[in-house]
């Protein structure tokens, strides 16, 4: 095991400061969850089952609209879950789904849930790839395995597992089935007790590999702590217009601020 | 030295200018074609991977009910008188499974609590004022909101969230997306719409699934035409009274069911008028384009639905109660109760507004009742009764001036509004004014806390009102016209 | 990219009838809506098919990909496709 504890990334106070900042309250939690995924995909329910909170959940795409919060005890660690309003995509533009996107992007939380729906992969997987881009602490729920019986689908969750190089845990949360095995891979993902290796975009491409190296090595020193400068960088390299001019006013940093004053509603 | 240490950070410290160059130059060399790259790049991993992974097992096929089940519900014959249908079901399920309960509530919070508070007030001494003050107006006044609002809240939301569950909800936006586009407004109004039938507050919040900000007023302007539970007693009581005696009693409770979801269509229809009106006028701009996935049929969880739901609005019903009835209840007895030379407050206030008050179709005890009645609209009703009867000095009928009460059957109701100078006109015209008033105070605090603005509050409180008033009005002239006076 | 007067004679998704298969061949512009659309799976090269109009007309029910979907006309006047024929 690399020295994890010199590493600013995982210091439970890096973690928790921005956190804080999205008005998070970590102060009696371990580990902070993000659950993330497409609209409709079940989050709720699985939200629901892991805190054991009755956050109502409604089988229309848009649902949850707020940032709901839970917690839970797993192995005497303290868990903090943000349940997520569903997001197609983090390069979207559109506002209901900007909460989603900026947690996932500024908010590093330890560990992010990605729940897929078994019975629509291809389609997560845009979510999911792109999500893949930014952090590498990361457990797919492939959930609504109960529909993909129905539909007559059979899922190779280790092949997927193989090919996306993160856990996958296959659950029917509203049967409450694969609960248990979630957590399990929640856990060792929160404590390193599990190594992602996460599948990158255009992996193939050595120009980009380096590019993106030489680009981040410039952003991480620029500004000092941020998340996220592979994405950031990403982004630089495509000419995305708002993060350009983000860049230019110096701005990156008030990213995070930003979102601090729009959390709380 | 501290100097040179400073000297070296800051010549090592990348600037922005030097990001930016660095990502041009890099962005030359991989071509501009970039975004395109990854963005071909996901969809095709996305779809090589899931080809490895997914597999279908059977090619039996199998009945597809949801195909069937989306073409009754969408169908151009089907789909309308399928959607009224639900809304009629929804209203009768939920009035008829309320009486009981109401009226059990009723009995226990007022015919038994109330006596042993009183016993205790007097056992312990209390002055007569305090006594009235507490027990008659603010516990009255609580009893009511929760015999009247709990059980219609405990059956309505948890058959909505069943419905929502099951995935109905989308299609009654597919359906209904051409109207609200015709009107300017966007097809997820349908669903902000639906949730207003039970509390307009919860429909207020609702709006976030819309965009775009335009729209999003359009929806939260026009919710309060959705008739909440807090307003169907005052409807169904009114209809029963006024419209269902008209007819023989068989079909008294069928009349006047149809009379209040007759009044529930008109709330739409004015959804729609007003929401077009608004994007004609104040709220201009372009539709915003409008794409909905139609999520699968998924069979509901009604047990957890039924507990979630239930808690929910349990809680909800007794905060209600608790901060809105209580301030009403201690003005509606102080009104009675306080005299300025021979006459109360109340008297007073009614008097004065009454001409006002018949021009309108209305009286000056319905004027005053939805004043006082602004926090919540389920005390309208109990308001009512109690200023006409202040009014009117009726004795042998409930307890005294400014107390709330319960009467045991519609012959009393009939005749005490007989007496107090009620018709028909007056009955149309109240139920007019409770589908278009102003939205009760939880939702006009929910609007500003969702817009933060006063202007927009504004609107939305009094656009409904003027609305109100005007409609009345031209009801009862050309109802005097007409039928004569009324 | 596809040249103006191509983009003008194409086929839009708005043009296609009840049960028509086709699949997309791009978009009019890049405006939001049509970027969501992308990222809820409609892109380049997929196959769809019209399930129906509502009752009123407007909006279209398509089926891709396993999901089934609900477009307004006016956007789905923006969406460039080309007929499938007979294949699935």
């Amino acid at each position: 095991m690399t020295n994890k504890f010199n590493n600013c990334e995982t210091c439970p106070v890096h973690q928790s400061t921005y956190l804080k900042k999205l008005g998070v309250n970590m102060d009696k939690w371990d580990y902070a969850l993000a659950l993330a995924g497409n609209p409709n995909t079940g989050k709720s329910t699985v939200f629901n089952a892991l805190t054991g909170l009755r956050q109502h959940t409604g089988n229309w795409p848009g649902k949850t609209v707020t940032r709901a919060e839970g917690g839970f005890i797993y192995q005497e660690k303290r868990y903090k879950i943000v349940d997520l309003p569903g997001t197609y995509s983090l390069l979207s533009t559109s506002t209901d789904e900007e909460v989603a996107r900026n947690f996932i992007l500024f908010g590093k939380p330890d560990v992010t849930v990605i729940v897929i729906d078994a019975t629509r992969i291809e389609r997560n997987l845009n979510l999911t790839l792109q999500i893949l881009e930014i952090t590498d602490r990361i457990v797919i729920c492939l959930n609504l395995m109960d529909e993909a019986g129905r539909h007559q689908l059979r899922i190779d969750e280790r092949i997927l597992s193989k090919e996306l190089g993160v856990p996958v845990i296959p659950t029917s949360a509203r049967k409450g089935e694969g609960i248990d095995e979630l957590l399990r891979a929640i856990h060792e993902v929160a404590n390193g007790l599990y190594v992602c290796k996460p599948h990158h975009i255009l992996s193939g491409s050595k120009s980009l590999k380096r590019a993106v190296s030489q680009l981040v090595e410039k952003i991480e020193n620029r500004f000092s702590g941020i998340s996220n400068a592979r994405w950031i960088a990403l982004r630089l390299l495509e000419g995305d217009p708002r993060i350009i001019e983000a860049v230019k006013k110096g701005e990156l940093d008030n990213l995070y601020q930003k979102i601090e004053n729009t959390e709380t509603r | 030295m501290k100097n040179q240490v400073d000297n070296i950070i800051e010549k090592n410290k990348i600037t922005d200018e030097q990001i930016l160059d660095t990502a041009n130059s890099l962005r030359w060399d991989l071509g501009e074609n970039l975004h395109d790259s990854l963005l071909e790049s996901i969809y095709q991993d996305a779809a090589e991977i899931s080809e490895k992974v997914v597999t279908k097992v059977d090619e039996k096929p199998r009945y597809d009910w949801d195909r069937t089940l989306d073409r009754l519900l969408t169908s151009r014959w089907t789909g309308f008188p399928i959607m009224l249908l639900m809304l009629t079901i929804i209203f009768w399920i939920t009035i008829s499974g309320a009486n009981v309960p109401s009226a059990l509530l009723a009995s226990f919070l007022i015919d038994t609590i109330h006596p042993v508070l009183k016993d205790a007030a007097a056992y312990l001494g209390t002055p007569l004022w305090l006594d009235g003050l507490l027990i008659d107006g603010i516990y009255l006044a609580m009893a009511w909101v929760i015999s009247v609002m709990l059980p219609p809240m405990m059956i309505f939301f948890p058959l909505f969230t069943l419905l929502e569950d099951f995935g109905y909800l989308p299609r009654v936006a597919f359906n209904l997306d051409s109207l609200f586009k015709k009107a300017g407004a966007h097809g997820k109004q349908a669903l902000t719409m639906a949730m207003g039938y039970g509390c307009n507050a919860a429909g207020i919040i609702a709006t976030r699934v819309i965009d775009s900000p335009r729209e999003r007023l359009i929806a939260i302007i026009t919710n309060n035409f959705s008739l909440c539970n807090g307003r169907w007693p005052t409807q169904i009581l009114i209809a029963s009274l006024f419209i269902g005696s008209m007819v023989p009693a068989a079909l008294g409770g069928l009349v006047s069911a149809t009379a209040v979801v007759a009044v529930a269509l008109l709330g739409i229809v004015l959804t729609f008028v007003t929401s077009w009106f608004l994007s004609r006028t104040i709220l201009k701009g372009e539709a915003s384009t409008f794409s909905l996935e139609l999520p699968p049929y998924r069979p509901p969880k009604i047990l957890q639905t039924l507990y979630t739901s239930i808690i929910d609005r349990t809680i909800f019903v007794l905060w209600r109660a608790i901060i809105f009835a209580v301030p009403a209840g201690a003005v509606i007895w102080l009104s009675a109760n306080v005299m300025i030379g021979d006459q109360s407050i109340g008297e007073y206030i009614v008097n004065f507004m009454d001409p006002f008050g018949l021009i309108l179709g209305l009286n000056g005890v319905i004027l005053f009742a939805y004043i006082i009645a602004i926090p919540a609209n389920e005390i309208v009703i109990p308001t009512i009764l109690m200023l006409t009867v202040m009014v009117l000095n009726a004795s042998g009928v409930g307890e005294g001036a400014g107390v709330m009460f319960e009467l045991d059957d519609y012959q009393t109701y009939t005749e005490l509004f007989a007496a107090g100078g009620w018709t028909l006109l007056t009955a149309i015209n109240l139920m007019l004014f409770s589908l278009i008033h102003n939205p009760c105070s939880t939702t006009i605090y929910t609007i500003y806390k969702e817009t933060k603005s006063l202007k927009w509050t504004a609107i939305s409180t009094f656009l409904p009102i003027v609305m109100g008033i005007a409609i009345c009005f031209f009801v009862a002239q050309i109802w005097r016209i007409f039928v004569g006076a009324g | 990219m596809i040249s103006e007067k191509k983009i003008e004679k194409q086929i839009r998704l708005s043009d296609l009838q009840k049960g028509d298969e086709a699949h997309i061949e791009g978009f009019e512009d890049d405006e939001g809506s049509l970027v969501r659309l992308r990222d809820m799976g409609l892109h380049d090269g997929i196959s769809l098919r019209v399930i129906k109009f509502a009752p009123l007309g407007d909006p279209i029910e398509i089926k891709t990909r396993g999901f089934y979907l609900s477009i307004r006309k006016s956007l789905a006047n923006r969406i460039l496709i080309k007929k499938n024929n007979g294949i699935k």
